[in-house]
């Protein structure tokens, strides 16, 4: 465990449970009419002493809803994520180490899915379920799963075709033990890696479907409806796309950095 | 004495903080073939890289010591030249030659091209001329229909001909020095031997000094005027070849002579016998089969193909005909070696008598059942009895698994129980210190490794052990200490293995009988002192005549040699191919008949 905590692992580290924190927290202390409430006096107002980040369009403070907006996102960023995890997964791990038809099969199905833009795909399955939170994650977990599926079956194949894996089958390991202990540990870095890159989309992929009245529902706040609604006044509020484009950008190199620590740790030839 | 036309003084090479290279010393003159020899991680590439000033671009730097290269009548130090000097010497006085055929050409250019490049850049030449330059140097390194290749692609080319278009390359510009890294490490020893008659040729036509830099003793014994041999970083010994193989001074000399197993070694011996290596203070005992022998794995008429895809739908359109037809016993306790050069199918044979790849045809015996027609779940237990070593040592353990792990693996696959006492006694058993057992691979070394890989294959008492070329990747000392091991543990634990190499002189210390395989057949299968001392078929004779000895006074690459190329075994699918028919020629001893 002394690996972690390097200078890359002590930021990641701090960054992702600073975040967490903030997600976790913030509903509890501050009261959620801060984040709403609306001062037509102060639109678009830039940071001062009385709101610290600035306001938006609606004179609302862009701190308390940055800091209100941190739960929604991870929540519903880091479930999708998970979700397509899950699913993905087992499917491209299946299908590389296999191979043969049932490759051809789920790869065929894969495909499909991902001829449709990710975005467009998890418009359509949101439209068709409804538009709220659970929905949301839903549609955006099945959205990111064929694009993690592709790179999980990619690097299972490559590992299936290690010496070790062989040799593994030469002992007699059956094909559940030979994926538990030899594809999965030598597959995990890229996933690692892909997951937390994956993470940055969905926040975005909310932001999109907030927009689309299909994500988080006016008034709540969420990072990527934030966003969303500052594409108007770049120009005279840069702030209002600042605050939670940061939140956001911060959230993702906390991660990325920790799952680049993650994945030293876990890989024994590194100690 | 004549100038030297290069001497190295006192050169120190680092890479970060580490020394490669810590105080190497020596000189070559001009005609003369120094060897530099040593095993990885001596410093031997470094040093000739170093001359090369190529060091520079892999992250080293010399630290110290001086270049001295003659260059006309001035003597240069290369360590203080500057880049442009280096450019002209590079290529154009000093020629380098890589171990990689494969790689060292560009793949997008023709041979023309390839050799016309180094022409024109270092001398005032037209196409052209450069172009009949090209031609001379191709008919040089005697390449059949040298006009044709010009117009080639590597690709279009066999490894063989491939190291000589780098020959080529290198003596475009007749360098004085020529430094061959390696040269025919990665190729066959029919084509290694024509290398090498090549160069010692090339060197005496034109009298040019050549730095061969190689780990195989048995290559320096037959080329060397003067050998360097290095050993972390530091020359141990030099001098003329006779004087190193006769009487080696340094201790570490004479341990890795020792380990080098010499072909003929083993004539008038009945049995295997392990490696007597220095150190060791008891004598090696023969291995000397038992008087009935008993058969354990019995493999009939076994044929594998593979399928080449081809056309828009990945249609079948030729197969590969990898093993063709090949029978053979192999008894209780004893060894069978398949021997052949790459290509030949025996690294398919002993996969396919594992069902790690599945035969087209044939039947394969282990102990009375038919391994062939088992099914998945047999097979898995069947498995307990037949086991692999792998060839490369790095890749055949996982590294995410514990070594304990990996040696409890296939105890608990077949429920085998007091695992953890048993994985350290296997560790015992190969000479490893129990304290590794909490370690992941990539803390160990080569030879530690293929440890392990015994080991595991040794973990569920297997009557059969397949290695497949186990100890090829292996230093030579580290590699004459697997084989002991092997030996010994087939001794004590009556073992059979089915030992899968393309090296002649290891398979003459530990087999008890040789099979030679070309072209997915056996050509040639008896005893082994019948095959080794009698060879009959054609092509068991040129493998004997092209593997080099590790004795100087064995030279035999006198004038050029031209070993039949191996045609292709890639055949149309209409493709039907005759039985093999053996004619008995002695006791046990079988050659197959040259048919159309």
């Amino acid at each position: 465990m002394k690996e972690f905590f390097t200078g890359k692992g002590i930021v990641g580290g701090g960054i992702v449970l600073l975040v967490l924190a903030v997600a976790l927290l913030a509903p509890l202390l501050i009261p959620d009419t801060w984040a709403t409430q609306m001062d037509m006096r102060s639109r678009l107002a830039g940071p001062s002493t009385t709101y610290l980040m600035g306001t938006d369009q609606l004179g609302r403070d862009l701190m308390f809803r940055m800091l209100l907006g941190a739960q929604t996102s991870i929540m519903i960023a880091g479930t999708a994520v998970l979700m397509s995890l899950v699913i993905g997964l087992p499917l491209g791990v299946i299908s590389g180490y296999f191979g043969g038809w049932i490759d051809n099969v789920l790869m065929r199905l894969v495909d499909t899915l991902l001829a449709f833009p990710a975005l467009l795909l998890a418009l359509t399955i949101s439209a068709v379920l409804g538009p709220n939170l659970t929905n949301t994650i839903i549609a955006i977990g099945i959205a990111f799963t064929p694009y993690l599926a592709r790179i999980i079956r990619g690097e299972a194949l490559r590992v299936a075709q290690m010496p070790y894996v062989e040799a593994a089958r030469a002992v007699g390991t059956s094909d559940t033990w030979m994926i538990i202990r030899h594809i999965l540990p030598n597959i995990m870095p890229p996933i690692i890696v892909q997951a937390t890159i994956s993470l940055a989309f969905a926040i975005l992929a909310e932001a999109g479907l907030s927009f689309l009245g299909l994500g988080t529902q006016p008034p709540d706040a969420s990072w990527g409806l934030m966003i969303q609604a500052s594409r108007d006044y770049l120009d005279v509020a840069p702030w209002t796309a600042l605050v939670p484009g940061a939140a956001v950008a911060i959230t993702v190199l906390g991660l990325n950095m920790f799952g680049d620590v993650l994945r030293d740790v876990l890989d024994p030839r590194t100690k | 004495m004549t100038k030297p036309i290069v001497e190295i003084v006192g050169l120190r090479v680092g890479f970060g903080g580490a020394a490669a290279v810590k105080d190497v010393s020596f000189s070559i003159q001009p005609g003369e073939t120094v060897c530099i020899v040593g095993e990885s991680g001596s410093g031997k590439s470094v040093t000739s890289l170093s001359l090369m000033r190529l060091v520079e671009f892999g992250g080293g730097e010399i630290l110290d010591g001086h270049l001295m290269f003659q260059r006309g009548d001035v003597t240069m130090d290369l360590v203080t030249a500057d880049a442009a000097t280096m450019q002209s010497i590079r290529g154009n006085e000093i020629g380098m030659i890589f171990q990689e055929p494969m790689t060292s050409l560009n793949p997008v250019f023709n041979i023309e091209r390839q050799l016309t490049d180094g022409l024109l850049m270092h001398e005032p030449l037209s196409r052209s001329k450069a172009r009949e330059r090209a031609l001379e140097l191709l008919r040089e390194v005697r390449i059949p229909e040298p006009e044709r290749r010009l117009k080639q692609y590597p690709h279009e080319l066999s490894g063989g001909m491939r190291q000589r278009v780098v020959i080529a390359i290198a003596m475009a510009c007749r360098p004085r020095l020529l430094i061959a890294d390696e040269p025919t490490t990665a190729l066959d020893v029919t084509i290694q031997a024509e290398i090498l008659a090549l160069l010692n040729r090339l060197k005496r036509e034109i009298g040019m000094a050549v730095m061969f830099i190689t780990h195989d003793m048995a290559v320096v014994a037959q080329i060397a005027d003067r050998v360097v041999v290095m050993y972390k970083g530091d020359v141990v010994e030099t001098g003329p070849v006779a004087e190193i193989f006769a009487a080696p001074k340094a201790e570490y000399t004479r341990a890795l002579l020792a380990a080098v197993p010499r072909l003929g070694d083993m004539a008038g011996q009945s049995a295997p016998e392990p490696l007597r290596l220095v150190g060791d203070t008891h004598d090696p005992k023969p291995l000397t089969p038992r008087a009935t022998p008993e058969p354990l794995l019995e493999v009939r008429n076994l044929t594998t193909r593979f399928p080449v895809k081809g056309g828009v739908f990945r249609r079948t359109v030729a197969q590969v005909h990898a093993v063709e037809d090949v029978s053979f016993t192999v008894n209780k306790g004893e060894t069978l070696s398949l021997v052949g050069e790459s290509g030949c199918g025996k690294s398919s044979c002993g996969r396919s008598i594992l069902r790690l790849v599945e035969a087209t045809s044939g039947t394969v015996h282990l102990g009375g059942q038919n391994v062939l027609a088992q099914t998945k779940h047999e097979l898995r237990g069947m498995r307990q009895h037949m086991q692999m070593i792998f060839q490369d040592p790095f890749a055949s353990l996982n590294p995410y698994m514990r070594l304990q792990a990996q040696l409890t693996e296939p105890m608990q696959n077949y429920g085998l129980d007091n695992r953890e006492e048993r994985a350290a006694q296997l560790f015992d058993r190969v000479g490893l210190p129990r304290d590794f057992l909490r370690r992941f691979p990539h803390e160990l070394s080569g030879g530690q490794r293929q440890r392990i890989a015994i080991a595991r294959a040794l973990a569920v008492s297997p009557g059969l052990i397949v290695a497949d070329e186990a100890v090829s990747a292996l230093d030579v000392s580290v590699q004459a200490q697997v084989l002991n091991l092997m030996m010994e543990l087939q001794a004590d634990l009556d073992i059979s293995y089915l030992f899968i190499s393309h090296d002649m002189a290891v398979v003459e210390r530990v087999s008890h009988h040789v099979a030679v395989m070309y072209l997915g057949r056996i050509v040639e299968i008896g005893p082994r002192a019948a095959v080794f001392e009698n060879p009959q078929h054609t092509y068991t004779k040129s493998l004997m005549q092209a593997v080099p000895i590790a004795d100087p006074n064995q030279r035999k690459l006198d004038g050029d040699l031209a070993f039949k190329p191996i045609p292709s075994p890639i055949h149309p699918l209409d493709y039907q191919p005759h039985q093999s028919v053996y004619e008995t020629v002695g006791l046990d001893h079988r050659v197959l008949v040259q048919a159309g």
